[in-house]
Protein backbone atom coordinates (compact mmCIF):
# COMPACT_ATOMS: atom_id res chain seq x y z
CA UNK A 1 0.00 0.00 0.00
CA UNK A 2 1.17 3.19 -0.87
CA UNK A 3 2.82 5.90 1.20
CA UNK A 4 3.42 9.04 -0.59
CA UNK A 5 5.95 10.37 -2.95
CA UNK A 6 7.29 13.18 -0.61
CA UNK A 7 10.86 13.39 -1.88
CA UNK A 8 12.26 13.89 -5.29
CA UNK A 9 14.86 11.22 -6.05
CA UNK A 10 17.28 13.54 -8.66
CA UNK A 11 20.35 14.01 -7.11
CA UNK A 12 21.58 17.56 -8.25
CA UNK A 13 25.45 16.86 -9.08
CA UNK A 14 27.32 16.97 -12.26
CA UNK A 15 28.54 13.28 -13.55
CA UNK A 16 28.95 11.81 -17.11
CA UNK A 17 25.65 10.09 -16.57
CA UNK A 18 24.02 13.34 -15.41
CA UNK A 19 25.18 14.60 -19.23
CA UNK A 20 23.68 12.19 -20.88
CA UNK A 21 20.78 13.47 -22.91
CA UNK A 22 17.64 11.83 -20.88
CA UNK A 23 16.23 10.40 -24.17
CA UNK A 24 19.47 7.76 -24.50
CA UNK A 25 18.92 7.38 -20.50
CA UNK A 26 15.24 6.83 -20.79
CA UNK A 27 16.15 4.08 -23.73
CA UNK A 28 18.83 2.74 -22.21
CA UNK A 29 16.97 2.20 -18.72
CA UNK A 30 13.67 0.52 -20.36
CA UNK A 31 15.80 -2.21 -22.67
CA UNK A 32 18.60 -2.83 -19.71
CA UNK A 33 14.96 -3.55 -17.40
CA UNK A 34 13.37 -5.59 -20.73
CA UNK A 35 16.41 -7.69 -20.54
CA UNK A 36 16.55 -8.38 -17.43
CA UNK A 37 13.14 -9.58 -16.96
CA UNK A 38 13.40 -11.76 -20.00
CA UNK A 39 16.58 -13.13 -18.02
CA UNK A 40 15.63 -16.77 -17.10
CA UNK A 41 15.50 -17.26 -12.95
CA UNK A 42 17.41 -20.09 -12.76
CA UNK A 43 20.65 -18.08 -14.34
CA UNK A 44 21.78 -16.66 -11.12
CA UNK A 45 25.51 -15.48 -12.68
CA UNK A 46 23.51 -13.49 -14.91
CA UNK A 47 21.79 -11.55 -12.31
CA UNK A 48 25.24 -10.95 -10.41
CA UNK A 49 26.37 -9.67 -13.55
CA UNK A 50 23.60 -6.92 -13.63
CA UNK A 51 24.53 -5.92 -10.22
CA UNK A 52 28.13 -5.26 -11.29
CA UNK A 53 27.12 -3.15 -14.00
CA UNK A 54 24.45 -1.09 -12.48
CA UNK A 55 27.18 -1.01 -9.68
CA UNK A 56 29.78 0.36 -12.77
CA UNK A 57 27.03 3.31 -13.53
CA UNK A 58 26.22 4.22 -10.27
CA UNK A 59 30.15 4.69 -9.54
CA UNK A 60 29.81 6.94 -12.86
CA UNK A 61 27.00 8.84 -12.29
CA UNK A 62 28.48 9.15 -7.93
CA UNK A 63 25.01 8.23 -6.88
CA UNK A 64 26.32 5.92 -3.38
CA UNK A 65 25.26 2.30 -2.62
CA UNK A 66 24.07 3.71 0.84
CA UNK A 67 21.07 6.01 -1.11
CA UNK A 68 20.64 3.29 -3.37
CA UNK A 69 19.68 0.65 -0.87
CA UNK A 70 17.62 2.88 1.14
CA UNK A 71 15.29 4.15 -1.80
CA UNK A 72 15.08 0.75 -3.21
CA UNK A 73 13.27 0.34 0.15
CA UNK A 74 9.53 0.97 -2.28
CA UNK A 75 9.97 -2.35 -2.89
CA UNK A 76 8.94 -3.74 0.23
CA UNK A 77 5.42 -4.93 -0.28
CA UNK A 78 7.17 -7.12 -3.01
CA UNK A 79 9.14 -8.31 -1.33
CA UNK A 80 6.61 -9.50 1.43
CA UNK A 81 4.83 -11.03 -1.79
CA UNK A 82 8.23 -12.90 -2.72
CA UNK A 83 8.89 -14.40 1.32
CA UNK A 84 5.28 -15.81 1.44
CA UNK A 85 5.24 -17.64 -1.89
CA UNK A 86 7.47 -20.31 -0.91
CA UNK A 87 5.34 -21.19 2.27
CA UNK A 88 2.32 -21.04 0.09
CA UNK A 89 3.31 -22.91 -3.23
CA UNK A 90 2.44 -25.88 -4.37
CA UNK A 91 4.68 -29.06 -5.66
CA UNK A 92 7.79 -31.05 -4.77
CA UNK A 93 9.27 -29.42 -1.21
CA UNK A 94 12.33 -28.97 -0.06
CA UNK A 95 13.87 -28.66 3.21
CA UNK A 96 15.72 -25.36 4.28
CA UNK A 97 16.35 -24.94 7.86
CA UNK A 98 14.23 -28.04 8.96
CA UNK A 99 11.17 -26.44 7.08
CA UNK A 100 9.90 -27.91 3.95
CA UNK A 101 9.32 -25.18 1.28
CA UNK A 102 8.04 -25.45 -1.87
CA UNK A 103 10.75 -25.62 -4.54
CA UNK A 104 8.75 -24.01 -7.15
CA UNK A 105 7.59 -21.04 -4.47
CA UNK A 106 11.28 -20.44 -3.95
CA UNK A 107 11.59 -20.16 -7.48
CA UNK A 108 8.76 -18.10 -8.03
CA UNK A 109 9.54 -15.65 -4.64
CA UNK A 110 13.52 -15.53 -5.66
CA UNK A 111 12.12 -14.43 -9.51
CA UNK A 112 10.41 -11.32 -8.38
CA UNK A 113 13.07 -10.58 -5.68
CA UNK A 114 15.89 -10.12 -8.13
CA UNK A 115 13.90 -8.55 -10.74
CA UNK A 116 12.16 -6.35 -9.21
CA UNK A 117 14.80 -5.24 -7.27
CA UNK A 118 17.29 -5.00 -10.40
CA UNK A 119 14.27 -3.28 -11.71
CA UNK A 120 13.89 -0.44 -9.18
CA UNK A 121 18.21 0.16 -8.83
CA UNK A 122 17.72 0.60 -12.83
CA UNK A 123 15.20 2.88 -12.33
CA UNK A 124 16.49 4.90 -9.75
CA UNK A 125 19.58 5.95 -11.29
CA UNK A 126 17.93 7.06 -13.91
CA UNK A 127 15.68 9.27 -11.25
CA UNK A 128 18.94 9.85 -9.63
CA UNK A 129 20.50 11.82 -12.65
CA UNK A 130 17.75 13.61 -14.29
CA UNK A 131 15.70 16.20 -13.40
CA UNK A 132 11.72 15.57 -13.87
CA UNK A 133 11.84 18.34 -16.42
CA UNK A 134 14.22 16.52 -18.68
CA UNK A 135 12.68 13.47 -18.57
CA UNK A 136 9.83 15.27 -19.99
CA UNK A 137 12.11 16.42 -22.69
CA UNK A 138 13.20 12.66 -23.33
CA UNK A 139 9.80 11.51 -23.70
CA UNK A 140 8.87 14.59 -26.42
CA UNK A 141 11.59 13.67 -28.66
CA UNK A 142 11.07 9.88 -28.48
CA UNK A 143 7.42 11.09 -30.09
CA UNK A 144 5.58 10.59 -27.23
CA UNK A 145 1.85 12.04 -27.96
CA UNK A 146 1.89 15.64 -28.08
CA UNK A 147 -1.11 15.49 -25.28
CA UNK A 148 0.88 13.29 -23.22
CA UNK A 149 3.65 15.44 -23.18
CA UNK A 150 1.28 18.82 -22.44
CA UNK A 151 0.02 17.03 -19.98
CA UNK A 152 2.96 15.95 -18.20
CA UNK A 153 4.48 19.81 -18.55
CA UNK A 154 1.45 21.04 -16.72
CA UNK A 155 1.48 18.54 -14.45
CA UNK A 156 5.17 19.46 -13.34
CA UNK A 157 4.77 22.64 -13.04
CA UNK A 158 1.37 22.86 -11.16
CA UNK A 159 2.54 20.18 -8.85
CA UNK A 160 4.61 22.25 -6.62
CA UNK A 161 1.85 25.04 -6.44
CA UNK A 162 -0.53 22.43 -5.33
CA UNK A 163 1.80 21.24 -2.64
CA UNK A 164 2.68 24.53 -1.32
CA UNK A 165 -1.16 25.79 -1.34
CA UNK A 166 -2.15 22.52 0.63
CA UNK A 167 0.79 22.98 3.06
CA UNK A 168 -0.29 26.82 3.62
CA UNK A 169 -4.16 25.52 4.37
CA UNK A 170 -2.58 22.84 6.68
CA UNK A 171 -0.62 25.44 8.45
CA UNK A 172 -4.28 27.74 8.53
CA UNK A 173 -6.02 24.89 10.08
CA UNK A 174 -3.46 24.18 12.63
CA UNK A 175 -3.41 27.79 13.71
CA UNK A 176 -7.20 27.86 14.31
CA UNK A 177 -6.59 24.42 17.09
CA UNK A 178 -7.07 21.87 14.46
CA UNK A 179 -5.87 18.73 15.89
CA UNK A 180 -4.97 15.95 13.29
CA UNK A 181 -5.82 12.53 14.96
CA UNK A 182 -6.62 9.39 12.49
CA UNK A 183 -11.06 9.42 11.24
CA UNK A 184 -11.39 12.61 13.02
CA UNK A 185 -9.07 14.81 10.19
CA UNK A 186 -10.90 13.13 7.27
CA UNK A 187 -13.38 15.46 7.02
CA UNK A 188 -11.49 18.59 7.26
CA UNK A 189 -9.04 16.58 4.76
CA UNK A 190 -11.76 16.16 2.41
CA UNK A 191 -13.10 19.82 3.01
CA UNK A 192 -9.60 20.87 1.91
CA UNK A 193 -9.25 19.27 -0.95
CA UNK A 194 -12.30 20.46 -2.74
CA UNK A 195 -10.85 24.05 -1.80
CA UNK A 196 -7.38 23.20 -2.55
CA UNK A 197 -8.78 21.75 -6.40
CA UNK A 198 -10.78 24.99 -7.08
CA UNK A 199 -7.86 27.35 -5.92
CA UNK A 200 -5.47 25.50 -8.01
CA UNK A 201 -7.42 25.00 -11.16
CA UNK A 202 -8.76 29.39 -11.17
CA UNK A 203 -4.79 29.69 -10.56
CA UNK A 204 -3.83 27.58 -13.40
CA UNK A 205 -6.16 29.23 -15.74
CA UNK A 206 -5.44 32.44 -15.28
CA UNK A 207 -1.34 30.82 -15.95
CA UNK A 208 -2.94 29.39 -19.20
CA UNK A 209 -4.11 32.32 -20.08
CA UNK A 210 -1.10 34.59 -19.63
CA UNK A 211 0.42 31.84 -21.61
CA UNK A 212 -1.86 31.88 -24.59
CA UNK A 213 -1.65 35.38 -24.98
CA UNK A 214 2.34 35.54 -24.81
CA UNK A 215 2.25 33.05 -27.82
CA UNK A 216 2.25 29.61 -26.47
CA UNK A 217 1.50 27.05 -28.54
CA UNK A 218 1.33 23.76 -27.01
CA UNK A 219 5.33 23.67 -27.09
CA UNK A 220 7.64 24.93 -24.57
CA UNK A 221 10.81 26.01 -25.97
CA UNK A 222 13.30 23.34 -25.57
CA UNK A 223 15.10 23.69 -22.33
CA UNK A 224 19.26 23.73 -22.16
CA UNK A 225 19.85 19.55 -22.88
CA UNK A 226 20.72 19.44 -26.18
CA UNK A 227 19.88 16.75 -28.25
CA UNK A 228 21.92 13.69 -27.84
CA UNK A 229 24.80 13.14 -30.02
CA UNK A 230 25.80 9.89 -31.85
CA UNK A 231 28.58 9.74 -28.75
CA UNK A 232 26.22 9.88 -26.55
CA UNK A 233 23.51 6.96 -28.10
CA UNK A 234 26.98 4.78 -28.53
CA UNK A 235 27.81 5.61 -24.77
CA UNK A 236 23.82 5.01 -23.79
CA UNK A 237 23.70 1.36 -25.92
CA UNK A 238 26.92 0.07 -24.91
CA UNK A 239 25.54 -0.73 -21.31
CA UNK A 240 22.44 -2.18 -23.28
CA UNK A 241 24.80 -4.28 -25.68
CA UNK A 242 26.40 -5.30 -22.45
CA UNK A 243 23.13 -6.13 -20.54
CA UNK A 244 22.00 -8.04 -23.70
CA UNK A 245 25.35 -9.76 -23.87
CA UNK A 246 24.15 -11.21 -20.21
CA UNK A 247 21.04 -11.82 -21.10
CA UNK A 248 22.24 -14.49 -23.92
CA UNK A 249 24.88 -15.74 -22.71
CA UNK A 250 23.04 -17.22 -19.68
CA UNK B 1 5.15 14.16 6.05
CA UNK B 2 5.63 10.83 6.21
CA UNK B 3 9.38 9.06 5.72
CA UNK B 4 8.71 5.48 4.06
CA UNK B 5 8.00 5.30 0.84
CA UNK B 6 6.21 2.36 -0.62
CA UNK B 7 4.93 1.12 -3.90
CA UNK B 8 2.10 0.47 -4.58
CA UNK B 9 2.37 -0.18 -8.28
CA UNK B 10 3.37 -3.57 -9.98
CA UNK B 11 6.98 -4.26 -9.98
CA UNK B 12 9.37 -6.21 -12.77
CA UNK B 13 9.28 -9.74 -12.38
CA UNK B 14 5.92 -10.48 -10.94
CA UNK B 15 4.14 -11.25 -13.92
CA UNK B 16 6.10 -12.85 -16.31
CA UNK B 17 7.39 -11.24 -19.84
CA UNK B 18 4.75 -12.17 -22.28
CA UNK B 19 1.49 -11.27 -20.77
CA UNK B 20 3.52 -8.00 -19.81
CA UNK B 21 4.03 -7.44 -23.44
CA UNK B 22 0.52 -8.59 -24.55
CA UNK B 23 -0.76 -5.93 -22.12
CA UNK B 24 2.35 -3.30 -23.12
CA UNK B 25 0.15 -3.72 -26.25
CA UNK B 26 -3.25 -3.67 -24.89
CA UNK B 27 -2.43 -0.12 -22.66
CA UNK B 28 -0.62 1.32 -26.20
CA UNK B 29 -3.59 0.57 -28.16
CA UNK B 30 -6.10 1.99 -26.12
CA UNK B 31 -4.04 5.12 -25.05
CA UNK B 32 -4.00 5.35 -28.80
CA UNK B 33 -7.36 5.66 -28.97
CA UNK B 34 -7.70 7.59 -26.23
CA UNK B 35 -5.19 10.31 -27.85
CA UNK B 36 -7.42 10.41 -31.17
CA UNK B 37 -10.51 10.72 -29.17
CA UNK B 38 -9.11 13.52 -26.37
CA UNK B 39 -8.13 15.96 -29.33
CA UNK B 40 -12.08 16.33 -29.99
CA UNK B 41 -12.08 17.35 -25.79
CA UNK B 42 -9.46 18.88 -25.51
CA UNK B 43 -10.51 22.50 -26.08
CA UNK B 44 -8.81 25.79 -24.63
CA UNK B 45 -9.89 24.99 -21.38
CA UNK B 46 -9.42 21.53 -20.85
CA UNK B 47 -5.26 21.52 -21.50
CA UNK B 48 -4.49 22.91 -18.48
CA UNK B 49 -7.79 21.04 -16.31
CA UNK B 50 -5.76 17.97 -17.31
CA UNK B 51 -2.74 19.15 -16.43
CA UNK B 52 -4.01 20.66 -13.17
CA UNK B 53 -6.26 16.99 -12.58
CA UNK B 54 -3.15 15.09 -13.47
CA UNK B 55 -1.55 17.33 -11.02
CA UNK B 56 -3.87 16.80 -8.44
CA UNK B 57 -3.99 13.23 -8.40
CA UNK B 58 -0.44 13.45 -8.01
CA UNK B 59 -0.39 15.85 -5.05
CA UNK B 60 -3.10 14.03 -3.20
CA UNK B 61 -1.23 10.62 -3.72
CA UNK B 62 1.15 12.20 -1.45
CA UNK B 63 -1.70 12.36 1.35
CA UNK B 64 -2.08 9.15 3.13
CA UNK B 65 -5.56 8.23 4.36
CA UNK B 66 -5.42 5.07 6.59
CA UNK B 67 -7.09 2.32 5.82
CA UNK B 68 -6.09 -0.16 8.55
CA UNK B 69 -3.66 0.26 11.78
CA UNK B 70 -0.30 0.24 9.67
CA UNK B 71 -1.35 0.44 6.30
CA UNK B 72 -2.34 3.61 4.61
CA UNK B 73 -3.75 3.91 0.95
CA UNK B 74 -4.07 6.71 -1.62
CA UNK B 75 -6.13 7.68 -4.59
CA UNK B 76 -6.12 6.19 -7.90
CA UNK B 77 -7.94 9.12 -9.34
CA UNK B 78 -9.35 6.95 -12.61
CA UNK B 79 -12.94 8.19 -11.41
CA UNK B 80 -12.41 11.71 -10.11
CA UNK B 81 -10.05 12.49 -13.62
CA UNK B 82 -12.96 10.71 -15.66
CA UNK B 83 -15.55 13.15 -13.84
CA UNK B 84 -14.08 16.39 -14.50
CA UNK B 85 -12.21 15.88 -17.81
CA UNK B 86 -14.10 12.80 -19.65
CA UNK B 87 -12.94 9.13 -19.96
CA UNK B 88 -10.77 9.93 -22.71
CA UNK B 89 -8.40 12.84 -20.98
CA UNK B 90 -9.05 11.14 -17.69
CA UNK B 91 -6.98 7.65 -18.74
CA UNK B 92 -4.28 9.92 -20.52
CA UNK B 93 -4.55 11.87 -17.73
CA UNK B 94 -3.73 8.63 -14.88
CA UNK B 95 -1.49 7.61 -17.54
CA UNK B 96 0.83 10.48 -17.45
CA UNK B 97 0.88 10.10 -13.40
CA UNK B 98 2.03 6.62 -13.79
CA UNK B 99 4.27 6.96 -16.25
CA UNK B 100 6.14 9.69 -14.56
CA UNK B 101 5.78 8.35 -11.24
CA UNK B 102 7.83 5.11 -13.03
CA UNK B 103 10.26 7.14 -14.25
CA UNK B 104 10.62 9.99 -11.56
CA UNK B 105 10.11 7.67 -8.25
CA UNK B 106 10.97 4.64 -9.40
CA UNK B 107 7.06 3.20 -8.29
CA UNK B 108 5.92 0.43 -10.87
CA UNK B 109 8.22 -1.50 -12.85
CA UNK B 110 9.26 -0.14 -16.30
CA UNK B 111 8.68 -3.62 -17.75
CA UNK B 112 4.92 -3.37 -16.08
CA UNK B 113 3.73 -0.21 -16.73
CA UNK B 114 1.42 -1.79 -19.88
CA UNK B 115 -0.08 -3.82 -16.60
CA UNK B 116 -0.15 -0.62 -14.08
CA UNK B 117 -1.89 1.46 -17.26
CA UNK B 118 -3.98 -1.36 -18.02
CA UNK B 119 -5.76 -1.49 -14.88
CA UNK B 120 -5.58 2.00 -13.12
CA UNK B 121 -5.86 3.93 -16.25
CA UNK B 122 -7.60 2.30 -18.60
CA UNK B 123 -10.25 -0.40 -16.65
CA UNK B 124 -9.92 2.57 -13.44
CA UNK B 125 -11.38 4.73 -15.86
CA UNK B 126 -13.55 3.33 -17.84
CA UNK B 127 -15.73 1.29 -14.65
CA UNK B 128 -15.74 4.93 -13.04
CA UNK B 129 -16.79 6.62 -16.25
CA UNK B 130 -19.93 4.43 -17.18
CA UNK B 131 -21.23 3.95 -13.81
CA UNK B 132 -21.24 7.56 -13.14
CA UNK B 133 -22.97 8.26 -16.39
CA UNK B 134 -25.28 5.56 -15.85
CA UNK B 135 -25.92 6.77 -11.97
CA UNK B 136 -26.59 9.75 -13.12
CA UNK B 137 -29.11 9.19 -16.00
CA UNK B 138 -31.01 6.96 -12.79
CA UNK B 139 -31.30 10.34 -11.53
CA UNK B 140 -28.90 9.86 -8.85
CA UNK B 141 -27.08 12.93 -7.24
CA UNK B 142 -23.50 13.37 -8.09
CA UNK B 143 -21.86 13.30 -4.90
CA UNK B 144 -23.59 9.68 -4.14
CA UNK B 145 -22.42 8.89 -8.01
CA UNK B 146 -19.09 9.60 -7.75
CA UNK B 147 -18.70 8.37 -4.68
CA UNK B 148 -20.28 4.33 -6.02
CA UNK B 149 -18.46 5.25 -9.03
CA UNK B 150 -14.89 5.50 -7.55
CA UNK B 151 -15.21 2.57 -4.56
CA UNK B 152 -16.39 0.68 -8.04
CA UNK B 153 -13.24 1.77 -9.83
CA UNK B 154 -10.77 0.94 -7.56
CA UNK B 155 -11.97 -2.76 -6.99
CA UNK B 156 -12.26 -3.55 -10.20
CA UNK B 157 -9.08 -1.66 -11.46
CA UNK B 158 -7.81 -3.72 -8.88
CA UNK B 159 -9.51 -7.63 -9.93
CA UNK B 160 -7.39 -6.32 -13.40
CA UNK B 161 -4.44 -7.86 -11.47
CA UNK B 162 -5.96 -10.57 -10.50
CA UNK B 163 -6.73 -11.58 -14.25
CA UNK B 164 -2.88 -10.65 -15.15
CA UNK B 165 -1.55 -12.63 -12.03
CA UNK B 166 -4.03 -15.71 -13.57
CA UNK B 167 -2.34 -15.59 -17.21
CA UNK B 168 1.18 -14.93 -16.00
CA UNK B 169 2.11 -14.60 -11.94
CA UNK B 170 4.37 -17.31 -10.61
CA UNK B 171 4.15 -19.02 -7.41
CA UNK B 172 1.00 -21.32 -7.62
CA UNK B 173 -1.05 -18.78 -5.44
CA UNK B 174 -4.87 -19.79 -6.03
CA UNK B 175 -7.04 -17.50 -7.87
CA UNK B 176 -9.32 -16.84 -5.37
CA UNK B 177 -6.75 -16.01 -2.74
CA UNK B 178 -5.08 -13.50 -4.96
CA UNK B 179 -8.93 -11.64 -5.69
CA UNK B 180 -9.53 -11.81 -2.20
CA UNK B 181 -6.08 -10.47 -1.22
CA UNK B 182 -6.71 -7.16 -3.68
CA UNK B 183 -10.30 -6.85 -3.26
CA UNK B 184 -9.88 -6.55 0.73
CA UNK B 185 -7.64 -3.68 0.86
CA UNK B 186 -8.44 -1.96 -2.07
CA UNK B 187 -12.42 -1.99 -0.83
CA UNK B 188 -10.97 0.19 2.08
CA UNK B 189 -8.83 2.03 -0.16
CA UNK B 190 -11.84 2.86 -2.58
CA UNK B 191 -14.03 4.27 0.38
CA UNK B 192 -11.53 6.75 1.14
CA UNK B 193 -11.26 7.48 -2.57
CA UNK B 194 -14.76 7.81 -2.95
CA UNK B 195 -14.94 10.23 -0.10
CA UNK B 196 -12.25 12.50 -1.09
CA UNK B 197 -13.71 12.02 -5.37
CA UNK B 198 -17.37 13.17 -4.10
CA UNK B 199 -16.06 16.08 -2.01
CA UNK B 200 -13.81 17.14 -4.51
CA UNK B 201 -16.53 17.04 -7.66
CA UNK B 202 -19.20 18.45 -5.72
CA UNK B 203 -17.03 21.43 -4.48
CA UNK B 204 -15.89 22.03 -8.36
CA UNK B 205 -19.88 21.48 -9.23
CA UNK B 206 -21.05 24.07 -6.40
CA UNK B 207 -18.35 26.75 -7.93
CA UNK B 208 -17.83 25.81 -11.54
CA UNK B 209 -20.14 23.77 -12.95
CA UNK B 210 -19.10 24.19 -16.42
CA UNK B 211 -15.53 22.50 -14.92
CA UNK B 212 -17.63 19.14 -15.07
CA UNK B 213 -17.23 17.03 -18.05
CA UNK B 214 -19.68 14.46 -16.27
CA UNK B 215 -22.41 17.05 -15.97
CA UNK B 216 -21.48 19.24 -19.67
CA UNK B 217 -22.85 16.06 -21.46
CA UNK B 218 -25.89 15.64 -19.25
CA UNK B 219 -26.47 19.67 -19.71
CA UNK B 220 -26.11 19.23 -23.27
CA UNK B 221 -28.51 16.05 -23.82
CA UNK B 222 -31.10 18.01 -21.62
CA UNK B 223 -30.73 20.94 -24.18
CA UNK B 224 -31.21 18.58 -27.06
CA UNK B 225 -34.17 17.45 -25.14
CA UNK B 226 -35.63 21.12 -25.00
CA UNK B 227 -34.89 21.49 -28.37
CA UNK B 228 -36.44 18.49 -29.65
CA UNK B 229 -39.64 18.99 -27.22
CA UNK B 230 -40.14 22.69 -28.10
Amino acid sequence: MGAGHAHWLHRDHDSPVHRLAPEVKITAAVLCTVAVVLTPREAFGAFAAYLVLIGAVAGLARVGPGWLIRRSAIELPFVLFAVVLPFTGHGPRTQVLGVALSVEGLYAGWNILVKGTLGVLVSLLLAATTTPRELIVGLDRLRCPQILVQIATFMLRYLQVLVDEARRMRVARLARGYDPRFLWQVRAFAAGIGALFLRAFERGERVYLAMLSRGYTGRLPEGRAPKASKTQWTAGLSVVAATAVIAVVS
Amino acid sequence: MNNDVVAMHISNGIIDAPVSGIFAAIAASAIAVCVLRARADLDDRLAPMAGLVAAFIFAVQMLNFPVLPGVSGHLLGGALAAILVGPWVGALCVTVVLVVQALVFADGGLTALGLNVTNMAVIGTAAGYLLVVALLRARVPLVGAAFVASVVSVVVASQGFVLQYALGGGGGLSIGAVASLMAGPHLLIGIGEGLITAVTVSAVAKARPDLVYALRTRRQRQQQEELVSA
